[in-house]
């Protein structure tokens, strides 16, 4: 092995075993004695809990106990789950409790655990508990929510203004005072689920030794650690989290759920190993989602399309609680500029708390709404200026030689929003390319000779990925000269093991098949943030770098110790350390792990430190903003509102690419996303916050046979924030689809005058449309 | 989602099931599946009894007789799919299978069972609809026959009783040369339509229709036979503006309003697919 390996498009060490059925999921641990779980959930969106009467539940036969809120110890009864982010912008800011005391403010929150031999008779217990209910006014839709005397969503509450906030820079008075051109326009984005494939599940088991042992499906196992000692009241050093094989997360995944905590309680008091695996209607009901925001915009333009201004208002709908506080609706308030010079920004943000699952970031995190009202906000532009979509863009995209680029606002970590590096018009230009835009007109035309209606559609973003503040790596020879890593970002399913061996293979010229990587443990590594917000190659790859680095400099120190020789005189190659000059044995890097260790009795020489292995913290100093374009052209059939997408071009500069291979996944994954977001997923309430959409029956997910092949090209504009140049890649594929596949459907069927603001574009809803532009034209 | 509690019988024959159907209070019949299954899971339905009828061999048949198909009730629908006579004979139940779920439910739904479940949107039911099939029941007196204009009661109800047994299916077979349609606008392939449409045609040597079925899938609560369009076809010459003009007919179905689609959207598609139904059967006229 000699050369590089970063940037190579090699297989993913991963998949052997988790294609071949062999990967070990929360589901597939089974421990001796083990009971299993079932929760006691609300039925009604608002109410009030008079008492639980489980007597019929305990009395049947297999179940060993019934546990709620009145008998949870102290820490749990008092302790609301954690706010993971700071929340300046709210007067009351609520989470809740690991299970509800005597309100429920969703249907789907948690009332009871019960602990039974097997999980059919758990659930035939639940069934037995009885709740009093007393029902509550239940908040729906968040523009009810906000109005003026609506029942409060939480009954101490004075209002449902979960938080308000503005965004703002620039001179918007004057922006819009000197404009040519005004276009006002009311969106509404509505986004659903992340649906992992495996959902929620916790196995908890107390050992012997008092050791508490946690598998979850998580994102965050260092967070669960931090927040069961803290709820638990418990010695951190006493709970070992482990995230085994994940099933996909989305971001649902990445905050505290307080069944884990429930089911650790219940553990510890029955002393036997207890899961519970969350089904897909639970998943439905009490893991968090995206939702509905409502924007009300209005852009100023000069005479000659450039723009000059841009202010309004968002309303958020936050669900019952807020454990991510406004992040959301923060992201997508400093993500609207996006790749374009904006030189006056507006934004008024409500936040509303509703009677539904709380919500927390789904991929792309409040960015697919920013893209989305932005780039509709150009499409009017350009139909109103009677300008080509493309030239508009191309008119008013940030420059590469103003990179930096300061935009003028603050972003969610705290930093002024700084595009670091990226070439927008270049990526801008392969897409077009790509797409064969150009040609586009004449195939509409053809299309329309022949009946069909096809259009095409624009979307570009910019994205804040690698958030800090670290992921730390460890790299370590062994004494058989393999190569064993370990970190504490933890997968579900995006490569994490194959980038991180890549640039260990690099710097010291092992073969990948000699690296070893452990992740998802905090018993093998001592501190993480999680897997989210793009961020684990930005931060995670650099550690990894800097600290393969360090043993590189070791294993040379150690071999000049032992071969005699100048370091400068030595080759690391293909697991063995050599003299160039090649007159004496090489010695292997098994053989200079065990020299380091030195010999029992004898003291090291001074400055030498035992042992070939570093640990690496690598902090960002700010967001790297990777970004892009996506051209889809689709084909809509007017009269069912059916739509085919028929090509989608990517152009997509997320820096530096560790494996070329993983970001095409990410990128086809995320546009998978993207299309079920915007013809697909829709998450349905009544108007009593009752959910209507709990089956995969009735919530619609794209399958193989909805997504196209995504023609995607990359560009790497290597990022200055780190010293590989990488920034994220987990979110790009999904933030411009809606944006892109809207605007292809409404230029599909502009024959028909159809406007589009909305997503999802359900087949009802552009039926609709149509008939609506039909009855206006001709009244 | 687990499944509560229940007694499992798995009956060898008819009599057998029909003996358990009348004894026990709270039964179920479980034919291929794909429905019970997931509602039991789901508790939508909590039987006490689940009779299993897939020993039942004598209820696993295709017979072609006179004219005549007939399906025994626990014939799966991957086989009605590859049956040779089934696609020379009844082209458009070839036709509406292949939107019946995926190939994998296929394998093990039943066309007794579809029938029973009686799914508005199922295309078997909506098949049994447009050909005026007769259901044969079987019961503790012996066996009755059921024309399918009055097997489904209302939504996910059938005439049968609750001692009695579904075992067969028979199809009257439309002359050589007839046309036939069968298309539907479902989210994604495999799922429940939101609306679909049969349609079947005879017309005589001078291209007049004398002869139609038009049904409709998944709009209302059991399949229609929209006798409006039908009769308003009869003398005619098809043509796309001609079936446009007559299909309006279809927007006055009572229509379902669900998480899905709304009832006027459903009408509409109503309109649409009749009449795509009907362009697709007299271009088919006079070709098999």
């Amino acid at each position: 092995m000699s050369g590089k390996s970063i940037g190579a498009r090699v297989l993913r060490t991963e998949d052997a075993r988790l294609l071949t059925g062999r990967g070990e999921f929360v589901d597939d641990i089974r421990l001796p004695g083990m009971l299993h779980a079932a929760f006691v959930r609300a039925s009604f969106a608002h109410a009030r809990i008079h008492g639980v009467d489980a007597s019929a539940a305990l009395a049947l036969p297999g179940v060993r106990a019934v546990l709620t809120w009145a008998d949870l110890s102290r820490g749990l009864q008092t302790t609301r789950l954690p706010s993971l982010v700071p929340n300046p912008y709210s007067k009351f800011p609520r989470t809740q409790l690991a299970l509800a005391k005597d309100e429920v403010c969703y249907v789907g929150e948690a009332v009871a655990i019960v602990v039974a031999d097997s999980r059919h008779v758990a659930e035939d217990a639940a069934a037995l508990v009885s709740v009093d209910y007393e029902p509550l006014p239940a908040m729906s839709d968040c523009r009810d929510a906000v109005a003026e005397g609506a029942a409060p969503a939480h009954a101490d509450l004075p209002d449902n203004k979960a938080a308000t906030f503005k965004t703002a820079y620039g001179d918007v008075a004057a922006a819009f005072a000197g404009a040519a051109h005004l276009i006002k326009e009311a969106l509404w984005i509505h986004r659903g689920c992340g649906q992992a494939l495996e959902c929620r599940g916790v196995v908890t088991d107390v050992g012997r030794d008092g050791m508490l042992t946690v598998w979850s499906s998580t994102q965050t196992p260092h967070l669960e650690k931090r927040v069961l000692a803290d709820l638990l009241q418990r010695k951190p050093d006493t709970i070992r989290v482990i995230a085994p094989d994940v099933g996909g997360g989305f971001g649902p995944k990445a905050i505290f759920y307080g069944e884990d905590a429930i089911v650790a309680a219940a553990a510890l008091r029955l002393k036997r190993p207890i899961k519970w695996i969350e089904d897909r209607r639970e998943h439905f009901l009490a893991t968090t989602q995206e939702r509905d925001q409502y924007w009300s915009l209005e852009i100023a333009l000069d005479a000659d399309a450039k723009l000059r201004g841009v202010r309004g208002t968002m309303l958020h709908d936050t669900g019952a609680y807020m454990p991510w506080g406004v992040v959301m609706p923060y992201i997508a308030a400093t993500t609207v500029p996006g790749p374009y010079i904006l030189p006056a920004y507006d934004l008024d943000v409500t936040v509303a708390y509703t009677n539904k699952v709380p919500t927390t970031p789904v991929r792309g995190a409040g960015r697919p709404q920013a893209v989305f009202v932005m780039e509709r906000l150009l499409d009017s532009a350009a139909r109103a200026l009677n300008i080509d979509p493309a030239e508009i863009r191309r008119r008013n995209l940030i420059q590469p030689e103003q990179m930096p680029y300061k935009v003028g606002l603050t972003f969610r970590d705290g930093k002024p929003v700084i595009y670091d590096s990226g070439d927008y018009p270049a990526a801008f230009g392969k897409a077009i390319e790509l797409s064969a835009y150009a040609d586009f007109p004449q195939r509409q035309k053809r299309a329309r000779e022949e009946g069909r209606y096809i259009g095409i559609g624009i979307g570009s973003y910019v994205e804040g990925t690698g958030l800090g503040p670290f992921e730390g790596v460890r790299v370590a020879v062994e004494d058989d000269g393999t190569i064993s890593v370990q970190s504490g970002a933890a997968p579900q399913g995006q490569g994490h093991k194959t980038m991180l061996a890549q640039i260990v293979a690099e710097q010291l010229q092992v073969p990948m098949t000699q690296i070893h990587v452990t992740v998802g443990d905090t018993a093998a590594f001592p501190m993480g943030i999680g897997t989210f917000a793009s961020r684990v190659t930005a931060n995670a790859g650099p550690s990894a770098l800097l600290a393969a680095r360090t043993v590189r400099d070791k294993i040379l120190e150690t071999a000049s110790r032992i071969l005699d020789a100048k370091v400068e005189d030595l080759v690391l190659d293909d697991g063995k350390v050599d003299l160039r000059t090649g007159n004496r044995r090489a010695v292997s890097l098994g053989d200079l792990a065990k020299a380091s260790q030195g010999f029992p009795g004898f003291s090291f020489a001074p400055g030498q430190t035992p042992g070939l292995e570093h640990t690496a913290y690598f902090t960002p100093p700010q967001a790297a903003y990777c970004n892009g374009t996506h051209i889809v052209e689709v084909e809509a059939d007017p009269e069912t509102g059916a739509v085919k997408i028929l090509n989608y071009a990517v152009a997509h500069d997320s820096g530096t690419l560790i494996n070329p291979l993983i970001v095409d996944g990410q990128i086809q994954g995320g546009v998978a996303h993207g299309i079920g977001n915007t013809l697909l997923e829709w998450m349905g309430y009544d108007t009593n916050a009752q959910p209507v959409t709990t089956t995969f029956a009735d919530y619609l997910l794209p399958s193989a046979c909805e997504i196209p092949f995504v023609d995607a090209v990359h560009i790497e504009t290597p990022s200055p924030l780190n010293p590989l140049g990488v920034k994220g890649a987990g979110e790009g594929g999904t933030i411009p689809a809606a944006a892109a596949i809207v605007a292809a459907v409404e230029n599909a069927l502009d024959p028909f005058s159809v406007k589009l603001n909305e997503s999802p574009i359900t087949p009802d809803r552009i039926v609709a449309a149509i008939d609506k532009a039909r009855r206006r034209k001709h009244p | 989602m687990k499944p509560p509690p229940f007694r499992y019988h798995d009956p060898r024959t008819v009599d057998e099931a029909i003996g358990l159907l009348s004894t026990l209070d709270n039964a179920k019949v479980l034919a291929g599946g794909q429905s019970l299954m997931p509602m039991l899971n789901m508790r939508y339905v909590l039987p006490d009894d689940v009779i299993d009828i897939n020993k039942i061999a004598a209820l696993c048949y295709i017979r072609e007789t006179d004219g005549v198909i007939e399906f025994g009730a626990m014939t799966r629908q991957r086989d009605i799919e590859f049956s040779d006579v089934v696609k020379a004979r009844f082209p458009i139940i070839h036709e509406a299978i292949l939107n019946v779920g995926h190939r994998q439910t296929r394998n093990r739904g039943t066309i007794g069972g579809s029938l029973c479940h009686l799914d508005p949107s199922a295309e078997l039911v909506t098949m049994a609809a447009a050909h005026d099939a007769v259901v044969t029941v079987a019961g503790p007196n012996g066996t009755r026959e059921i024309p399918f204009a009055q097997f489904p009661v209302t939504f996910m109800t059938t005439a049968i009783e609750a001692n009695e047994l579904v075992t067969g299916v028979r199809f009257p077979r439309w002359p050589a040369g007839h046309g036939y349609g069968f298309v539907e606008f479902a989210r994604r392939h495999g799922d429940f339509a939101i609306a679909s449409a049969a349609a079947l045609l005879e017309t005589d040597s001078n291209g007049k229709i004398t002869r139609a079925s038009v049904t409709l899938g998944g709009v209302s609560v059991t399949p229609v036979r929209v006798r409006a369009v039908e009769q308003a076809l009869i003398g005619q010459k098809g043509s796309e503006d001609f079936f446009r003009e007559v299909c309006e007919e279809c927007r006055k179905v009572a229509a379902i309003d669900d998480v899905h689609a709304p009832a006027n959207y459903r009408q509409h598609l109503a309109t649409v697919m009749s009449r795509r139904a009907l362009v697709a059967a007299l271009g088919r006229v006079g070709k098999a």
